[in-house]
């Protein structure tokens, strides 16, 4: 099937072209710096893409995202830390980790609903963070560095930044593929109907909470691996990236993006990290310029800047 | 009557001091249409989610095809057979229509940890939800969002969405509720159709209506039974008059 020429199907075509490009350009103007903030993009939109699914399909706002960052970057650091390199042995069991923790976090809070979901994944992750606080052994506060990559013997070398930045690119792209595979499946079909009207799924044989929950485990999972790429990313780890406010800013990347759009988070991130690389070079005080935009986007355009863009068709 | 489809025994719900349900009993015999009528506040409300399982009774039992299902949660009641519609309309909004009612067909077609087949695409999924689309005289407009239509349509979804799910028993919460007065006696017409085929439970406020489907009828009075029988005797049941029906005469319906 051909993707119509809209005006919001182009920008995204455009959008992926020139990620996919990003490492030329580097290259040609002789500047890491491009690279190592696309990099950052991109695996904090897989992280957003994550939280699209459980915030933006399945009505599950998870105020408590990064830290399945932390979880999966912590998995990495501690296994570098103890010597055991292997991201064959690393990958799987932060995903494993992720996918546990996602399941107990899922299991106790969407028994609750609206402001308490969002107040006890938030609680949740609070704890989290605590715990990577008081881990002396592994840095506490200050954090972990890790001295070398996740090692994939002669498949892939993870310390060749281009090599890297694909990888992230890949597995980006992979991670919006299995979005759109699952929101379309059957599975998908329950999940969007326990998000429009829960009680009305039951009284048409749907047992919801056990489809919520799966889905609450494949988004924890997948911003897992974003965690493990982050930390491989920036060959350091600490409980910074599980802070609450790197939260909210998965929650802004995901609305000012557009909810439930499959290209949004995407959009969301680049715009976010873009406005604030822009702004902050602008004014020290870069967010009293950030917040009313924001707030703009929220008020004006609900579908977010995807939205916006699906609203203005070309044909 | 041994053949009851629905038999409810003693069903009681207080919520604070006041009694939604006190010792109601009823029985559904199958292929019956059996109506609860009863004014404001007489405890109809409570009684349907009793019986689709969103309230738990405080004492009474519930059976349905012969095993108790009191305690049984609402999704299994559905996968049993009940299907109901809500008196204030409960859809998803945000779908189109063929959506909505292929939704009650997936309830009811093996579970949905399927995650990879796209499900718009799976026609034992989209032929049985047009069915009941057409059963319903909304046909034309599966591909209508449910938001952008009209009261009375949105009516007629409840209902598909109940057919969809292949049930033994409709219960139908109000289904006339809001409607003029064109599209009621299009819904009679239906329900008569229907009657045919399902066992229905109608909770209705338009006592036209109720006197021309229902086989049997009982009058709930402030959470209890005061009366069950054939509608030509609850027309002259001076309790049922003196409670409930009084000035409305409906004696002089017929």
């Amino acid at each position: 099937m051909m993707p119509a020429l809209t005006l919001r199907n182009v920008v995204v075509a455009l959008l992926l072209l020139m990620l996919f490009l990003v490492p030329v350009y580097a290259a040609v103007i002789g500047n890491n710096f491009v690279l190592s903030l696309f990099t950052r993009i991109v695996i904090l939109a897989m992280a957003a893409t994550s939280l699209n699914l459980i915030m933006g399909y399945g009505g599950m706002v998870s105020f408590g995202h990064a830290a399945y960052l932390g979880i999966g970057g912590y998995v990495v650091g501690i296994l570098a830390y103890e010597g055991i390199l292997s991201g064959f042995l690393q990958w799987p069991l932060a995903l494993l980790v992720s996918a546990l923790i996602a399941f107990v976090i899922g299991l106790l809070s969407l028994r609750t609903r609206g402001v308490y979901f969002i107040m006890i994944t938030l609680a949740f992750a609070q704890m989290i963070y605590y715990v990577g606080v008081s881990l002396n052994r592994y840095g506490a506060d200050d954090g972990l560095t890790i001295y070398r990559r996740s090692q994939f013997g002669d498949l892939i070398n993870l310390s060749n930044k281009t090599v890297f930045y694909y990888l992230c690119l890949v597995l980006l792209l992979a991670s919006i593929y299995l979005v759109w595979r699952l929101v379309n499946s059957r599975f998908g079909m329950a999940i969007q109907g326990a998000r429009s009207n829960d009680r009305r799924m039951h009284a048409i044989g749907f047992p919801t909470f056990r489809y919520r929950l799966t889905c609450f485990v494949i988004a924890g999972t997948i911003c897992g691996l974003a965690g493990v790429l982050l930390a491989n990313h920036t060959d350091f780890i600490s409980p910074a990236v599980m802070h609450w406010t790197r939260s909210g800013d998965l929650i802004v990347m995901v609305v000012l993006g557009g909810m439930g759009s499959l290209f949004g988070p995407l959009i969301g991130t680049v715009a976010f990290l873009a406005l604030e690389e822009w702004l902050s070079g602008i004014t020290e005080y870069w967010q009293i310029i950030f917040g009313p935009l924001l707030l703009a986007i929220v008020l004006f355009a609900r579908g977010g800047i995807d939205g916006l863009l699906a609203g203005i068709r070309r044909d | 009557m041994t053949d009851a489809l629905l038999r409810v025994d003693g069903l009681t719900k207080r919520f604070g001091g006041v009694i939604a349900s006190e010792g109601v009993a009823l029985e559904v015999a199958n292929g019956e249409l059996h109506a609860i009528i009863g004014p404001n506040g007489a405890g109809k409300t409570t009684l349907i989610g009793q019986l689709t399982g969103e309230i738990a009774p405080d004492s009474g039992r519930v059976h349905f095809a012969g095993q108790d299902i009191t305690t049984l949660p609402t999704y299994r009641r559905s996968a049993i057979g009940m299907a109901r519609s809500f008196q204030i309309t409960s859809l998803f909004l945000d779908m189109t229509v063929l959506d909505n009612v292929a939704l009650a067909v997936q309830a009811h077609s093996g579970h949905s940890f399927r995650f990879w087949t796209p499900a718009r695409s799976e026609t034992r999924l989209r032929e049985p939800a047009r069915a009941a689309l057409a059963r319903v005289g909304l046909g034309d407009r599966e591909n209508v969002v449910v938001r952008d239509m009209s009261h009375g349509e949105h009516r007629q979804i409840e209902i598909a969405m109940a057919l969809a799910t292949r049930p033994r028993l409709l219960l139908l919460d109000e289904p006339m509720a809001g409607m003029g007065p064109e599209e009621s006696a299009r819904l009679v017409n239906l329900l008569r159709e229907l009657k045919k085929e399902y066992t229905i439970l109608l909770i209705e406020h338009d006592m036209e209506a109720v006197f021309a489907l229902a086989d049997r009828i009982s009058v709930l009075v402030y959470g209890r039974v005061i009366a069950t029988g054939a509608p030509a005797t609850i027309r002259v049941n001076p309790e049922v008059i003196q409670a409930y029906l009084g000035e409305q005469q409906v004696a002089g319906h017929g």
